[in-house]
């Protein structure tokens, strides 16, 4: 049976996941509604505006769902934006900001760390798991800084992880959507649903 | 092992603008303004001194914005900030991104700089969107580098009717193209005056190449929804939240409106109690020569 995947659909970039998740071989269903959250064998967030992103979630009574599933072992993955939205805190540089969260993993996420859209850039990147080089796209990126040494570091550049992954939640701060490189939604799905 | 490390990169732009689809794009005129476009969920928001209906009434010639204006609204929130210049205005645009404005608006709501030309878009590292009203504009633009596309509308109104008529042309065009012969595309792009690389693009792949949203005129929850259910990606709001009775509450209602575009019963709730809208103004009752639409080719 193909792995039944859902993207959270409130904003942001929903289809290019869809996409690249249709082109290996998963059935995808656009999350809007804690209804579409039924029968899922895994769940990505992308990226987009963070703090429009959580004030949706909780305006549309996904948080409790979401954290609910997660506590069931469901494979999620957040890329960018995702990935705070996953993390435990939230900073601006050092400085810790009130900005609430799914808070699925011991991370610290530091938004926009790079700086503004002029900082954003392309790098290709050596992942734990792949033989050949990854085309990272970073885009007003936030580092994550673990928390926990529980935390399965898949990628790092020169600043700090990029890529992460503690126990079914999967942390990305660059955009394998906006590639034409499907390995690393392979990888989540093989490891993370098919547990290969 | 490091590898090198690019910026400004196709890539890096028409990316920047994907991550705003599904959201609301709000023009602001003050730090105030940007906190609670902000707090209603705002994806970004567009630093002007004055909004678009402003300018209609006002007159006058209409140029890029102070730039301590703009420090000051990128200070006081953590979204994307983008600016406008004027169309053909290479010098505005190249001090916006000594600013470091996250997208540049070269935007016919300012007067024109250059009646024939538009910027060299590719000599920039700061994205831009600019407007388009018919798919060969949408495309010249790309081809020009921009990494977004926008409807016109007609800006400062609070009448959808132009952004429908733009979205309506340019989403339909793009069917027509989609259907039309391979051997057809060479005298198309000719007739059209659009490049033949791009005419091919749009052929093949049903869509732009980059992101497309909806603007001008947009006023209610209901219109923004209308402008995604007719296949656009996202919206820019100008003086429809601060030129309505209770801007706080109906850019929330619009926000959230989008996020659910699709769910009538949604619409309906948030509709409710917005206060009064931004007043109107009928397309025929404005002068031809004072239609923003029609600056810019």
């Amino acid at each position: 049976m193909k792995p039944y995947v859902g993207v959270l659909a409130l904003q942001g970039g929903v289809s290019e996941h869809i996409n690249m998740l249709n082109s290996i071989d998963c059935k995808t269903v656009e999350v809007r509604r804690p209804e579409h959250l039924n029968d899922i064998n895994a769940l990505v967030i992308p990226g987009g505006e963070s703090t429009a992103l959580i004030k949706l979630l909780i305006r549309w009574d996904l948080v409790t769902p979401i954290q609910n599933l997660s506590g069931t072992g469901l494979p999620i993955w957040g890329t960018c934006a995702g990935s705070i939205l996953l993390s435990h805190e939230i900073s601006e540089k050092e400085h810790i900001v009130n900005q609430p969260s799914l808070d699925l993993a011991p991370v610290r996420a530091e938004r926009n760390s790079f700086g503004r859209q002029l900082a954003s850039f392309q790098e290709d990147l050596i992942i734990k798991g792949l033989k050949e080089p990854f085309p990272g796209i970073f885009i007003r990126a936030p580092l994550l800084h673990p928390l926990s040494e529980s935390t399965e570091i898949l990628c790092s550049v020169q600043e700090g992880v990029v890529f992460l992954r503690c126990g079914n939640i999967w942390l990305s701060s660059f955009h394998p959507e906006l590639t034409d490189d499907t390995r690393i939604h392979k990888m989540f799905i093989e490891k993370a649903i098919l547990g290969s | 092992m490091s590898f090198i490390r690019d910026d400004g990169t196709w890539n890096v732009k028409t990316g920047h603008a994907q991550m705003l689809k599904g959201g609301v794009i709000m023009d602001v005129v003050n730090a105030e303004q940007a906190i609670i476009a902000e707090e209603a969920g705002a994806v970004a928001v567009m630093a002007l001194e004055r909004v678009p209906a402003d300018i209609r009434a006002q007159g006058g010639v209409a140029r890029m914005s102070d730039p301590d204006m703009i420090k000051g609204i990128q200070a006081a929130v953590t979204i994307p900030v983008m600016a406008k210049c004027r169309i053909g205005h290479f010098v505005e645009a190249q001090v916006l991104q000594a600013l470091e404005v996250d997208f540049i608006d070269e935007s016919e709501v300012l007067t024109p700089a250059d009646e024939a030309n538009h910027v060299n878009k590719w000599n920039y590292k700061v994205p831009f969107v600019c407007g388009a009203t018919v798919l060969e504009e949408a495309l010249r633009r790309i081809a020009e580098g921009a990494a977004m596309i926008r409807t016109k509308g007609e800006a400062g109104t609070g009448n959808v009717v132009e952004a429908v008529r733009h979205a309506r042309s340019v989403l339909g065009e793009i069917r027509r193209l989609q259907a039309t012969p391979f051997e057809e595309l060479m005298s198309i792009s000719k007739v059209m005056g659009a490049p033949y690389e791009l005419v091919k693009y749009v052929h093949e792949n049903g869509k732009l190449p980059v992101v497309n949203f909806a603007a001008g005129g947009i006023a209610t929850p209901a219109d923004a929804a209308l402008m995604m259910q007719l296949g656009l990606d996202g919206v820019f709001v100008g003086s429809g939240i601060f030129k309505s009775g209770n801007p706080a509450i109906r850019a929330k209602a619009i926000v959230e409106a989008v996020s659910q575009f699709d769910k009538a019963e949604v619409i309906a709730r948030v509709s409710a109690g917005l206060g009064e809208a931004m007043v109107g103004i009928n397309i025929s009752d404005i002068p031809l020569n004072e239609k923003m639409a029609n600056r810019g080719w």
